[in-house]
């Protein structure tokens, strides 16, 4: 039976092209691979193959037709031994044209009313103080003592008991199998520890700094994040990428970057950061649990920091949950990681002004606790964030579009941020102090939006 | 390109290469459908097709055991239909469909089955390189004694990840089989316009990964060589290196005007060197297959084809909801 030969969609953009040349006449055998006709695409003149044997019957469109739709029947072709006459075949099918497509269904429903507000541990939980590089170092080396799939992975982490000595004493413990010192090869030791952990494993990988993983964004990105999405749930990668993040002090523009905002723009990735030791110890312990790759942003400040963390074995801090570590009435500060530092000294110098502040840590910023943020600010009917970031495409962007849309009635003065200054790291003490978010900056702000 | 006749083989069953001959064909006519439902309008997007390759995975599948793993780029049809993927669910990914191996969210290039340990699919050039080695470390962590095949083009040789993954590979004794498909070509850039020195195979040297060269259009040159590299890994010893030299007769995608190599060139290949021919040759001169056998076998596979083609027409796009699913795993 005789087949129509249709105008090919030669481009992904293709919806009509010029046929410039048949390269075949009525009656000419063919087969599959031979050029039957040029035809001209809004890119490029292209050759256009047989797919089938056969031998051409009428040729339905003359060469030098123009604006030929993608899908018209261009030719006949005939079976070996069919008459040149024989009527085609009908149209092939008609071409699925994508069904019409209904609207995109809202996101499931991200913000719900009520506020988690449960406590982290139970009261009376006894507690010691502890670094956050102490409790680190604590939560890993409890996870690999559970699940034997953990590893650690990173430039120096093993013998020399890591850069800034958060994996200290894990090799000790677990050997050289499961803390593994790589090469500095941050774009090749990401892609293997996402292949691993396609492959079964839970890596833990150690970024010397976060400046170092854009090095690796590639695999963190497109491999790890992606994945389970591309593959229709089939496989993801379950695996931490842990390592400081943001600015230490004086070592310049190329070592200082706050990295929170790129990974929380990214669905696929959970972000972590936090502030505490026993946050930075139960949300590591959390994240490493966590069957989804998990962007956990340290910080070598807050490394020596000594805060309370619970006794207890087996504490776990939930994703997507913030801590509100001061209660008040008349103004929001909403911060994350070292930002707390200043969000929290700001509110104890404001309340000596007779301005109580109520502070919000995220600790996750992929999920973020909206509820959290938006019950406190129709209380408060203000809000300030709070980041070491750089100023376009902050969190506090996110959030200050968040509460417009969510809490637009319960606002007495716009949504302010407070972050890093839009000028690459300076080395100069001076300057550096200049670039950096401070106290003041967030004791200003909160000034403006009550207006004192 | 390893321009020599192959000599026919002697010490092959016949029973193997009728099974070399129907998965190569399997792959040829697929990939032939495929492109006929991208022109009409069915398949979008990048389509790459694998058209006279089809010896290098069928050759390295015949070396490879239950439980290996493979990985490989965006050019990737005939690496699925090779592990055994179900052609309908190739063929439904392709044209976007419910009933894609991705439920039709990865397309022509991101498309997976842990069942068959296929692990991609990957649109990035040379990403699939540590992704392998890393599939590699994790067998070699669990002492499970498997193999990964980790295919990578010509092109994507000159990335760096590439060198990266060789260190760490050697350094960690992976056991990981570099495939390096040299078709010659990245999209329009002949390798010798890329590529330094012509032997890839040799750029393991200096990490201490043995390499070697072999007739990709030959699937018994190519089956003997994946054999030797796998024993090389199973045995500990680290990764090994395949440079197949091949040849893909169609564009780059489907989207390529073809500007950079003649018309001569590729019908010399596809008259003097093609691996689909050289078995049939092999199978008729051997008396392992008639004409007729070989007919069978044809419209068998064309039945297959067609088969997954209707299924991929017919199965539904997904529903709208599947737009916010698989985006987070769950935890068990
Ligand atoms: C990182 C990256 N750069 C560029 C591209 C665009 N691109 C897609 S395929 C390709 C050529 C790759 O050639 P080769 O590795 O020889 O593989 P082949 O297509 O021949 O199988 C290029 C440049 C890409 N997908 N990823
Ligand atoms: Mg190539």
């Amino acid at each position: 039976m005789a087949t129509e030969i249709l105008m090919p969609a030669l481009s992904p953009t293709m919806e009509e092209g010029t046929l410039a040349k048949w390269l075949v006449k009525e009656g000419d055998s063919v087969q599959s691979g031979d050029i039957l006709a040029e035809i001209e695409t809004d890119k490029a003149t292209m050759e256009f193959e047989a797919v089938d044997d056969g031998v051409i019957g009428h040729i339905l469109v003359p060469e030098g037709t123009e604006n030929v739709p993608v899908n018209t029947a261009i030719a006949t072709l005939l079976e070996d031994g069919e008459e040149a006459g024989a009527a085609p075949a009908p149209a092939a099918t008609p071409v699925a044209s994508a069904p019409a497509q209904a609207a995109a269904p809202a996101a499931p429903t991200e913000i719900v009313s009520q506020a988690d507000l449960t406590p982290d541990w139970p009261e009376g939980t006894p507690m010691k103080q502890q670094t956050v590089r102490e409790a680190l170092r604590d939560a890993m080396a409890e996870e690999m003592r559970g699940d034997e799939n953990v590893y650690l992975m990173g430039e120096e982490v093993a013998e020399y008991q890591g850069a800034y000595k958060v994996s200290q004493g894990l090799l000790d413990e677990f050997g050289s199998k499961r803390v593994i010192d790589t090469p500095i090869t941050e774009h090749g030791f990401a892609g293997i520890a996402v292949g691993a952990a396609f492959g079964g494993l839970k890596p833990v990988v150690e970024f010397m700094t976060f400046n170092f993983a854009m090095q690796a964004i590639d695999q963190i990105i497109n491999s790890a994040a992606k994945t389970l999405y591309m593959s229709g749930g089939q496989m993801g990668a379950p695996m931490v990428f842990r390592g400081p993040n943001g600015a230490a002090a004086r070592v310049g523009a190329q070592h200082s970057q706050d990295y929170a905002a790129w990974y929380a723009q990214i669905p696929g990735l959970k972000v972590v950061m936090p502030y505490s030791a026993a946050d930075a110890k139960g949300l590591l312990k959390s994240a490493i649990r966590d069957p989804n790759p998990v962007i956990f942003l340290e910080n070598e400040i807050l490394y020596g920091r000594s805060f309370d963390v619970p006794a207890m074995e087996d504490f776990t801090i939930p994703f997507g949950k913030a801590k509100i570590w001061r209660e008040g009435t008349d103004v929001t500060l909403v911060s994350f990681g070292i930002g707390m530092q200043y969000a929290l000294e700001a509110a104890e110098k404001l309340e000596e002004d007779g301005i109580s502040a109520e502070v919000i840590d995220l600790r996750t910023l992929r999920p973020i606790d909206y509820d959290t943020v938006l019950k406190s600010v129709m209380k408060t009917n203000r809000c300030v964030t709070v980041e070491e970031g750089w100023p376009v495409g902050s969190i506090g962007n996110h959030l200050a579009a968040t509460i417009m849309q969510k809490a637009f009635d319960y606002l007495d003065a716009p949504v302010l941020n407070c972050t890093g200054n839009d000028v690459p790291m300076p080395y100069a003490a001076n300057l550096e102090k200049l670039a950096l978010v401070t106290t003041n900056d967030v004791i200003v702000a909160v000034k403006e939006v009550t207006y004192r | 390109m390893a321009a020599k006749k192959p000599a026919a083989k002697t010490n092959v069953s016949g029973e193997e290469l009728q099974k070399f001959y129907r998965e190569m064909l399997l792959i040829r006519r697929f990939e032939e459908k495929a492109g006929q439902l991208y022109g009409m309008g069915l398949i979008g997007g990048f389509c790459h097709l694998y058209i006279g390759q089809e010896a290098v995975v069928v050759g390295l599948e015949a070396a490879a055991e239950e439980g290996d793993k493979r990985i490989t780029s965006y050019r990737d049809h005939g690496h699925m239909l090779a592990c055994g993927m179900d052609p309908n669910g190739v063929m439904a990914e392709l044209t976007g469909r419910e009933g894609g191996y991705s439920k039709g969210k990865g397309g022509s290039m991101h498309m997976f089955s842990k069942e068959k340990h296929f692990y991609g699919g990957h649109g990035i050039v040379g990403a699939q390189v540590p992704l392998g080695a890393g599939l590699a470390f994790a067998d070699k962590y669990k002492g499970n004694g498997r193999v990964t095949f980790t295919y990578f083009g010509d092109g994507a040789a000159n990335q760096g990840q590439v060198y990266e993954t060789f260190n760490m590979a050697a350094l960690w004794d992976l056991p990981v089989v570099f495939v390096i498909e040299n078709n010659q070509y990245a999209m329009g850039t002949a390798q010798q316009r890329s590529t330094s020195s012509p032997d890839i195979h040799t750029r393991g040297e200096s990490f201490g990964i043995p390499g070697e060269a072999v007739d990709g259009m030959d699937v018994l040159a190519v089956k003997d060589a994946g054999e030797r590299a796998v024993a090389h890994c199973r045995k500990g010893k680290g990764p090994y290196i395949l440079e197949v030299k091949t040849y893909r007769y169609r564009g780059h995608s489907m989207s390529d005007p073809a500007k950079y190599r003649t018309r001569e060139e590729v019908q010399k290949m596809r008259e003097e060197r093609d691996a689909i021919d050289h078995v049939r040759q092999l199978l008729i001169d051997g008396k392992h297959a008639s004409e007729e056998d070989l007919k069978a076998v044809d419209k068998e596979i064309k039945a297959i084809v067609s088969a997954s083609a209707d299924f991929a027409k017919e199965s539904p796009l997904p529903a709208a909801e599947e737009l916010w699913t698989d985006i987070y795993a769950e935890a068990t």
